[in-house]
């Protein structure tokens, strides 16, 4: 009898050691699997080196995790409290932190600086008013947009860009294209292939093309979005023509000049989005309208990059589907305000990769153009005049396959 | 602070250890009467008492590992000593009495007073309480115990909305009616509250346990305006209880030296708690749910909550009682967990649409008792966390085996 108990006995404990060791080796099972790469934005560009990897980590969690607070830096006066609350899986945003620049009507320059310009901070920490936008400014709303391939874009050179630029239409296809030159901040510097214009240079970033590299894109971001100040922006924004006498609880600068060269560097090495069932017909026949009704003439597909200081980003042909140039749009998008030397009515094409996963970042609904005011690709579509009116014109006398496969293909970028 | 706790857990251990002759020690178990609400947890707990000595100490510790995975991406395994919580309780004097809850957290990291009062019963249904209370929120910020739960981890609810424990310094009443089957009980208590802390955070959400960063807490109150935190609940000796309570008042610091800063701004927590066992198979339900409204600034980001909720309800059905290898008694286990937390219920001013930012989750688990005061737990467990503008959940999974036991 005393066998028979001792025997159930360890029948259970071996039952419960099995179980226990089944448990552990399951582990990796009973987790949610990984999404496939081309369906997020997120990760580093193929071929990083360790050092680089370790880079793009402190720079993601920078980037990603690090939330501002009045101790911190924040504000007083902010548009949000981290890069990755306007930029969610480093895809496109939302209304929510949609921002609103303001103050520059025309090529003369932005007459609202000392008056808050050109950016709007509509939120302010507890016992702050947010700013306005000044009576009589003509203002513009600029919806965020994704970060990834940016690193790519950074890298072509002037030559290139200029290329494609046909300021007077000579080629008589109706679309132009210029370039926008801004201003260098006092920490640019140049690299072998920027090309200055009267001591200028050509914009990438930003949906006027204001930014000439990501370091420019990135303190301004600080500063103007977040109010935090930096090393290069060591003052809190103008607010209702003063400058904030106090400002928040931090000393300045509040943000180390390593910390934000390692988001640089994260935004530099944030892998391309990578194109979804490129193979499948419909898509196929979706690119091949694309061309023909000439909408490649400014989203223009592939690139090659030069000689880039991270190999992983050297000579490296990638898809973004933009020109980098200024196009003229048509009355319907000019809301009169303008960066840089673009026109009212001109804006940065945009880039299209990753178009069909920006849903997954803006709330599983699509906000497109520069202020999210299209909520479905064929409207957005639909909103494009001046320069691409013709383009948006072949797209209405398309059959209503033929739009699908559009659809279908700019989804899967 | 340390210090102190370090000699007072030094001389303890001394005088245990001196101890040979176990005649000395009597265990005095948790009551398990059928008139005990969730109120009486703190003193509910199994004592170890030495002779006449007045004094009778306690505590429970927790240990687990786990195995998380996000879609796809895992830390790996590790362990976790996620609290040591010692029980000091004394009777100074007849329907006089002290007990103090000191809690190591995390191995130390972090080292708290969780309750440290002194109760004078005027009559059962009027007893002072005043030093480190449990504000009684809810039912699990007082009966937090990791042995009497089958669950490793604390529910999100109870965790960060009701911020447990959450304790401050504080006074107030309690007391307790019972009739025939039934036990009405009530609790009043002023105490420091929380702080701007809770808008202003790493979190990037409305998140009161971030007022528990502030130690000054235990010293003076942020904005001079008392917690107020009230509950009363009614038990039936057959069918369960049921409780409700409300903690409000003010978070922000509106005045200082004199100059009015801001105006006041209020929290206000409800929760409603139930637990009961079923009759004949002995299921035991228990759940929680709270509310939580604060005065978001209207300029401020919405990313800060004005409305938070959530709440858990937990399953138990003891599958088999009996002697388990060579246990008496002994209890095996399977539980369920279902919790659901958002904090941000609201509507974005830009689209009208909802503000997501919340967490939903079940836990599957078995535990076994080799005796009421331990418990051995194999929790899985999923959850799908959707941020503020309701994108596609992120899925976090894992699996937990701990313990937890009183000593």
């Amino acid at each position: 009898m005393l066998k028979i108990k001792e025997m159930k006995k360890r029948y259970i404990a071996c039952s419960l050691l099995v179980l226990f060791l089944a448990g552990i080796g399951a582990c990796k099972k009973l987790l949610p699997p990984a999404p496939a790469d081309e369906e997020i934005l997120d990760g580093p560009v193929e071929g990083l080196t360790s050092e680089q990897k370790i880079r793009f980590l402190e720079g993601d969690r920078a980037f990603n995790d690090e939330v501002f607070t009045a101790e911190t830096g924040l504000g007083p006066y902010f548009v949000a409290n981290s890069c990755g609350s306007c930029h969610a899986g480093d895809g496109k945003g939302h209304p929510f932190t949609t921002l609103t620049r303001f103050g520059q009507a025309d090529t003369n320059g932005n007459t609202y600086m000392n008056s808050g310009g050109p950016q709007l901070q509509n939120r302010a920490i507890p016992g702050f008013a947010p700013e306005t936008v000044p009576a009589g400014a003509s203002f513009s709303k600029f919806t965020p947009p994704a970060n990834t391939g940016l690193g790519f874009l950074e890298l072509l050179t002037d030559a290139q860009i200029i290329a494609n630029a046909d300021p007077n239409d000579l080629n008589g296809d109706g679309i132009s294209g210029v370039a926008n030159y801004v201003s260098p901040p006092a920490y640019f510097i140049p690299k072998a292939f920027h090309t200055p214009v009267n001591g200028k240079y050509i914009g990438r970033f930003g949906k006027k093309a204001a930014a000439i590299d990501l370091w420019h894109q990135t303190v301004n971001a600080y500063v103007q979005d977040m109010g935090v100040t930096s090393e290069y922006a060591t003052d809190e924004p103008y607010i209702n023509g003063v400058q904030s006498p106090y400002g928040d609880p931090a000393p300045d600068p509040e943000v180390a000049s390593s910390r934000v060269q390692n988001v640089i560097f994260y935004l530099r090495t944030l892998k391309a989005p990578v194109q979804r069932n490129k193979n499948n017909a419909d898509v196929i026949a979706g690119k091949q309208t694309f061309v023909t009704i000439g909408c490649e003439k400014c989203h223009k597909a592939e690139w090659t990059t030069g000689k880039s200081d991270i190999e992983a980003l050297s000579y490296k042909t990638f898809y973004p589907y933009t020109d980098l140039l200024l196009h003229d749009m048509g009355a319907g998008l000019n809301d009169g305000y303008t960066e840089g030397k673009a026109l009212t009515s001109e804006w940065k094409t945009p880039p299209l990769w990753g178009l069909g996963l920006s849903k997954n970042s803006q709330g599983g609904k699509y906000y497109l153009m520069h202020d999210g005011r299209a909520t479905s690709i064929e409207q957005a579509i639909q909103l494009h005049g001046g320069e691409a009116q013709n383009s948006n014109n072949a797209f209405q006398a398309l059959s209503q396959n033929e739009k699908d496969n559009l659809i279908k293909f700019l989804e899967s970028l | 602070m340390k210090k102190n706790i370090l000699i007072l857990l030094s001389f303890l251990s001394l005088s245990l250890a001196a101890q040979t002759d176990s005649s000395l020690f009597k265990r005095t178990p948790a009551d398990t009467n059928k008139l005990k609400m969730n109120m009486d947890a703190v003193y509910n707990r199994p004592f170890l008492t030495m002779g006449k000595f007045p004094v009778a100490v306690g505590g429970y510790v927790e240990a687990n590992s786990s195995y998380f995975g996000t879609d796809g991406i895992t830390e790996g395994l590790s362990f976790q000593i996620p609290r040591l919580t010692l029980f000091i309780s004394s009777s100074i004097k007849k329907r006089i009495k002290f007990l103090s809850e000191i809690e190591f957290e995390e191995g130390g990291k972090e080292i708290g007073i969780e309750f440290a009062s002194m109760d004078i019963e005027l009559h059962p249904l009027l007893n002072l309480r005043g030093g480190v209370i449990m504000n009684p929120i809810g039912a699990f910020n007082q009966n937090h115990d990791g042995p009497k739960w089958e669950f490793i981890s604390r529910p999100f609810s109870a965790t960060t909305i009701i911020p447990s424990t959450w304790s401050n310094v504080g006074f107030g009443a309690f007391g307790k009616y019972a009739r025939n089957n039934f036990v009405w009980a009530y609790e009043a208590y002023l105490t420091n509250g929380f702080d701007d802390k809770i808008i202003s955070n790493t979190e990037s959400r409305t998140w009161l346990p971030a007022s528990k960063e502030n130690p000054e807490r235990f010293e003076e109150s942020f904005n001079g305006v008392p917690l107020v935190t009230m509950k009363t609940a009614l038990r039936h000796r057959k069918v369960g209880e049921i409780g409700v309570s409300w903690m409000g008042g003010v978070y922000n610091k509106f005045e200082d030296d004199g100059i009015v800063l801001d105006k006041q701004r209020r929290i206000d927590l409800y929760a409603v708690d139930f637990n009961t066992t079923l009759p004949g198979i002995n299921t035991y339900i228990n759940g929680e749910w709270v509310v939580a409204t604060v005065d978001v600034p209207e300029t401020y980001s919405q990313a800060f909550g004005k409305k938070l909720q959530g709440g858990f309800m937990d399953i138990v059905q003891p599958i088999l009682k009996r002697k388990i290898l060579g246990w008496e008694n002994s209890t095996l286990n399977l539980a369920f967990r279902t919790e659901y937390v958002d904090y941000n219920v609201g509507n974005f001013k830009e689209t009208g649409d909802a503000i997501a930012d919340h967490i939903f989750a079940i836990v599957p688990g078995v535990s076994f008792r080799p005796s009421a005061q331990t418990v051995l737990r194999f929790n899985y467990r999923y959850h799908w966390q959707t941020d503020l503008l309701g994108n596609p959940a992120a899925r976090t999974a894992g699996i937990q085996f701990g313990f937890s036991t009183y000593f």
